[in-house]
């Protein structure tokens, strides 16, 4: 029996429809990120789960208790917003108070538990301060530890990072889910950043116009995008049009590469799809399955890597843009202009319906 | 996977839940306070307007009984008819007028009547009064002489647009209209030129003493509108040290009403204007000064099409407040009518109801209007306030500020100047002619107008005003600003706080009259009492405390709620431990701007105060009325004083409050 499982869920504004017949099943523990375009729903199914805004439609199932239509206050959960909410007029450690009293816990208990929780988002000393007087970084740990205080059984997080710079962002995320996997608390992540989710969460629950387009472990997601969407929304995606020649091959131009082709029959139109990093460079010998020589028309420095853009004779217009990394680059001599033998491994490559990408 | 159940429909409840009951009840609670405070009140004025009496003798009849037999009955018309009686003296019948029987059958037609038999032929009955009891319809009373000489025929009502046919028919009453619109116009057209100059000077001159020019520039705020008439009366009328300058005008009528209104109406404006001006960025400044532009056409081109929108704005408060003040042209108009004083004189002096509610609608119209205009204007305001301005910092020109100085203490001496003479005329024997100083202005309990325990009434109901009046204007606008659902029910609801804005007050008080007075209402019991004091003016100052709180509620984060829901706290705990501390400022606002409005008003209050619940602004009007001026004077600065002792409360409190529990402000 999963912890949280949602039925059928559909919100609707009028005659827009936010949240589309989303069905999805979540395990006690697990950490799961709603990942999606800004728009498509995320904070909306958010909010459903919480119940501050009501389902048009559907059920919502909690440790086996129905909570379709109970208000927040009768849910069991934590919730942090982008902008942390946290009380202006309370101290840090009144504000990780809140929830923990009227609740018959004796002032002794209260003042252990905060203790105990600004020590586990490492603000020990930053009790008697005000939320204005901290840094984002540390004011949203605090909208972690107020939202944690009470011990809920599921943590919600609406784009917790969304506010603080680069740098911080980074070593928040990894104190966000070492602190869960401590408390073993259920969370869902709600971001719109692909980086993010695929390296907080157990699994990804990719959204688009409302509705689920793929629900995976973050490797899934990335190496078998089931749709050209998440294709294209998780990392890079070259999207070539082309087609099937024969069982295991496609062409693209003039191009025939092997691929799987499950579910394509011969001459039918496909999109080919490629990652960039996925091209191979070195070691590409003359048994090297789909190899082909290619010229370098232009490169993009991009820190670690260098992006490149390559035509190939037998690709007439097409172009393919191919991640090298910077060791690569200096040990192949690669330059603009210069020419190089590349390779696409065919499990490597994937096919969808025309007119993707 | 969870498999796709059958889509169950949700009910998007509330929940049936303490809080939910409690928001609902609240809102319900408020809302009933606005409906029966104002709403149903305001009803009573349309159906007053449209109710038109008429004698009708042919309704009733009369029988002798005469030498032993009842002679034949004969209906009033029929007397009326032979002897050529003129009903209520030819004047249009009131709800108020009376006929004696006597005087409609002559005398000698009744010699030697023992007895009488007078008939209600009506359907609604009521024609007949006798003693405090009015006929049934159809119903025969039998008559002693003595009895019969004390009956009284009284109008029957009809519901029709006669009223106003007579109201427009009516020269004197009509001309009203026109003088409204001239007195109100002609002031906004001085005041906001004036408010803008001196706006002008503290946002964009380097002149000193800025801080004080902006505290002299809103003292008029803390004065009844009364007072500054009084003054004028004094610098202007009859042994007046400034006389002359009227070149041979009468400073009673339009001159003095505009006078005194543009002392009155100056801080309003003025306000409005600076935050406009406040707002202006300094980089479109930059700009044209790059491009090498005039003073003047900078002027021209940035600084007044930034501040458009407040001056709209501002011309239209200005407008509804003269033409909605009753105050000045009470003291100062002399015989010049304007439509506030109109619906006073017909409901005060002639008890002609209907008429005085055809004033108040004829008054309601361009209230309305202006009212609309001026929310539209400072909604756009707002809007160009949001962008994100770097603000202008003023430079030194020195021409330029010393101009902008002697502007600022012109207007500042017309402001101090009519105090100053209400506070000397207070404090002299008899100004101008004994100039020994004396207290006996101040012996209020000598004159007519409820001598000091006015004055305390006045305190008292300020102070409940501002009490019960926060609590409700703050709670009513945190229902509007942060209650999730109940979207129609909180959209009605504003919709009904930004409605006592386009009521004149004078209106609301006649309005009150026609309502808590009628002896059907279960409600009359408040009539005459403190409580429909407090009840009233909270509701006349409604809106601009509910726009305050508003504007303070939607600065705070909209996810508090719902943080505070998630941690399982009831609604009314994070009320009190969050919002309310935080909002703390613009709580004492409106406190205090109730407050000092309940200490000035006079429109809606003088129709509804009683013997024992008089107030110091009445006092003001009724010892000017009966010719004590200089201690209506001294009681009109009993009220100043008292509102600068608010204030400065207000002030020291604030400062308190904020070293103390607003400690998380000063990071
Ligand atoms: N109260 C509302 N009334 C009408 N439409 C709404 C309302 N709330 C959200 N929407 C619409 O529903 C859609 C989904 O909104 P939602 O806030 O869930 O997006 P999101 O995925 O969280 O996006 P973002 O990344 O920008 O936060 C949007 O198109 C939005 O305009
Ligand atoms: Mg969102």
């Amino acid at each position: 029996m999963s912890y949280l499982r949602l039925e059928n869920i559909t919100k609707r504004f009028g005659a827009f429809t936010a949240v589309d017949r989303v069905a999805l099943a979540i395990e006690e523990g697990e950490f799961v990120c709603f990942l999606g375009p800004s728009g498509c729903g995320k904070t909306t199914l958010l909010r459903a789960i919480a119940g501050l805004d009501f389902q048009s439609e559907g059920r919502i199932l909690q440790a086996g208790r129905d909570i379709s239509a109970l208000p927040p206050r009768e849910r069991d959960f934590g919730i942090v917003f982008q902008s942390y909410a946290l009380f202006p007029n309370l101290t840090v450690g009144q504000n990780i108070a809140y929830g923990l009293e009227n609740r018959g816990l004796p002032r002794r208990r209260i003042t252990e538990r905060v203790a105990e929780l600004l020590r586990l988002v490492g603000l020990e000393d930053q009790g008697d301060k005000y939320p204005a007087q901290l840094s984002g970084g540390q004011q949203q740990r605090v909208a972690l530890a107020r939202a944690l205080a009470p011990s809920p059984g599921l943590l919600l997080l609406d784009e917790p990072l969304s506010a603080l710079d680069a740098k911080v962002r980074l070593y928040l995320r990894h104190e966000i889910r070492d602190l869960q996997r401590e408390l073993n608390v259920t969370t869902i992540m709600v971001t719109h950043d692909q980086e993010e989710a695929l390296s907080i969460a157990d699994r990804i629950v990719v959204m688009h116009r409302g509705r689920i387009e793929q629900l995976g472990t973050p490797i899934e997601i990335y190496q078998n995008p089931a749709t050209p969407f998440v294709a294209d929304f998780v990392g890079t995606m070259n999207f070539l049009e082309g087609t099937v020649v024969e069982a295991g091959r496609a062409r693209v131009a003039e191009l025939v590469l092997e691929c799987p082709t499950d579910g394509f029959a011969p001459g039918d139109r496909v999109t080919v799809a490629i990652r960039p990093e996925d091209v191979v460079v070195r070691a590409v010998t003359a048994e090297t399955r789909n190899r082909f020589a290619a010229r370098i028309l232009r490169t993009d420095f991009l820190g670690p890597f260098l992006r490149v853009e390559i035509g190939a004779e037998r690709l007439g217009a097409v172009r393919l843009l191919v991640d090298l990394s910077i060791n690569l680059v200096r040990d192949l001599d690669i330059e603009l202009g210069g020419g190089l033998e590349v390779a696409v491994p065919p499990e490597r490559i994937r096919l969808y319906p025309p007119g993707a990408g | 996977m969870a498999t796709a159940a059958p889509a169950a429909p949700v009910r998007t409840v509330l929940a049936t839940r303490a809080d939910a009951w409690l928001t609902r009840g609240f809102i319900l609670a408020i809302m009933l306070y606005l409906v029966v405070a104002l709403a149903l009140p305001l009803w009573t004025v349309f159906v007053k307007s449209v109710e038109v009496y008429r004698f009708t003798p042919e309704r009733v009849t009369v029988a002798f009984f005469r030498e032993g037999a009842w002679e034949p009955a004969r209906s009033l018309a029929a007397w009326i008819e032979e002897t050529g009686y003129v009903l209520n003296d030819g004047l249009r019948a009131s709800e108020r007028s009376r006929e004696r029987l006597v005087a409609i059958i002559p005398k000698k037609a009744r010699k030697g009547v023992e007895k009488y038999r007078v008939r209600d032929l009506s359907e609604e009955g009521g024609l007949l009064l006798l003693e405090g009891r009015l006929s049934r319809p159809g119903e025969v009373w039998e008559l002693a002489r003595r009895d019969f000489a004390r009956l009284r025929l009284r109008p029957e009502s009809h519901i029709s647009l006669d009223n106003y046919r007579y109201y427009f028919a009516t020269p004197a009453l009509r001309s009203s209209i026109r003088n409204s619109f001239l007195t109100s116009g002609l002031t906004t057209l001085i005041v906001i030129p004036l408010a803008f100059g001196f706006a002008y000077a503290l946002t964009r001159s380097c002149m000193p003493f800025k801080g004080l020019f902006k505290l002299i520039a809103l003292v008029p705020i803390l004065v009844p509108s009364l007072l500054p008439g009084i003054g004028l009366v004094y610098l202007f009328g009859k042994q007046g040290l400034f006389t002359p300058l009227l070149m041979g005008h009468d400073i009673y009528g339009p001159i003095g009403i505009v006078m005194a209104s543009t002392f009155f109406t100056f801080p309003h404006a003025f306000l409005i204007i600076l935050t406009a001006l406040s707002i202006s960025d300094a980089r479109l400044y930059e700009a044209a000064e790059a491009l090498r532009a005039s003073r003047f056409r900078i002027f021209r081109t940035v600084t007044l099409p930034g501040a458009r929108y407040g001056l709209i704005s501002a011309a239209f408060v200005v407008f509804t407040l003269v033409i909605t003040d009753f105050g000045v042209p009470k003291v100062i108009g002399g015989t010049f009518n304007v439509l506030a004083l109109d619906i006073y004189k017909q409901v005060i002096g002639q008890q002609n109801f209907q008429i005085g509610a055809v004033v108040s609608v004829v008054l309601l119209l361009p209230a309305t209007v202006a009212f609309a205009v001026d929310r539209i204007a400072s909604r756009r305001q707002v809007a160009l306030l949001t962008a994100r301005a770097v603000p202008l910092v003023p430079r030194p020109h020195r021409r330029f500020d010393v101009a902008m100085l002697g502007f600022c203490s012109l207007v500042a001496v017309y402001i101090l100047g009519i105090l100053v003479m209400c506070q000397l005329a207070a404090l002299f024997e008899f100004w101008p002619y004994n100039l020994s100083f004396s207290l006996k202005n101040y012996d209020f309990d000598r004159m007519d107008g409820g001598g000091w325990a006015a004055y305390w009434n006045s305190i008292r109901m300020a102070g409940w005003t501002a009490v019960i009046g926060t609590a409700i204007v703050f709670c009513g606008a945190y229902i509007v600003e942060k209650i999730r659902g109940l979207v129609q029910l909180r959209a009605g609801f504003h919709l009904l706080a930004m409605l006592p804005m386009a009521v004149p007050g004078m209106v609301l008080g006649l309005s009150y009259i026609f309502f808590f007075n009628d002896p059907s209402n279960p409600l009359n019991f408040l009539y005459g009492t403190m409580a429909i004091l407090v009840i009233s003016t909270i509701v006349h100052f409604y809106t601009v405390s509910h726009l305050t709180a508003l504007t303070a509620l939607k600065q705070m984060d909209p996810e508090f709620e719902a943080v505070s829901e998630s941690l399982k706290q009831p609604l009314w705990r994070m009320f009190t431990r969050i919002t309310v501390p935080v909002c703390l400022p613009a709580i004492l606002d409106i406190a205090i701007y109730l407050f000092v409005n309940a200490m000035t008003t006079v429109s809606a209050v003088v129709f509804l105060y009683s013997t024992t619940t008089a107030l110091a602004s009445v006092a003001v009007l009724n010892m000017d009325d009966a010719g004590d001026i200089a201690p209506a004077a001294a009681m009109g600065m009993m009220i100043f004083y008292t509102n600068v002792g608010a204030r400065l409360l207000q002030a020291l409190s604030s400062r308190v409050l904020l070293t103390r529990t607003q400690a998380w402000r000063l990071r």
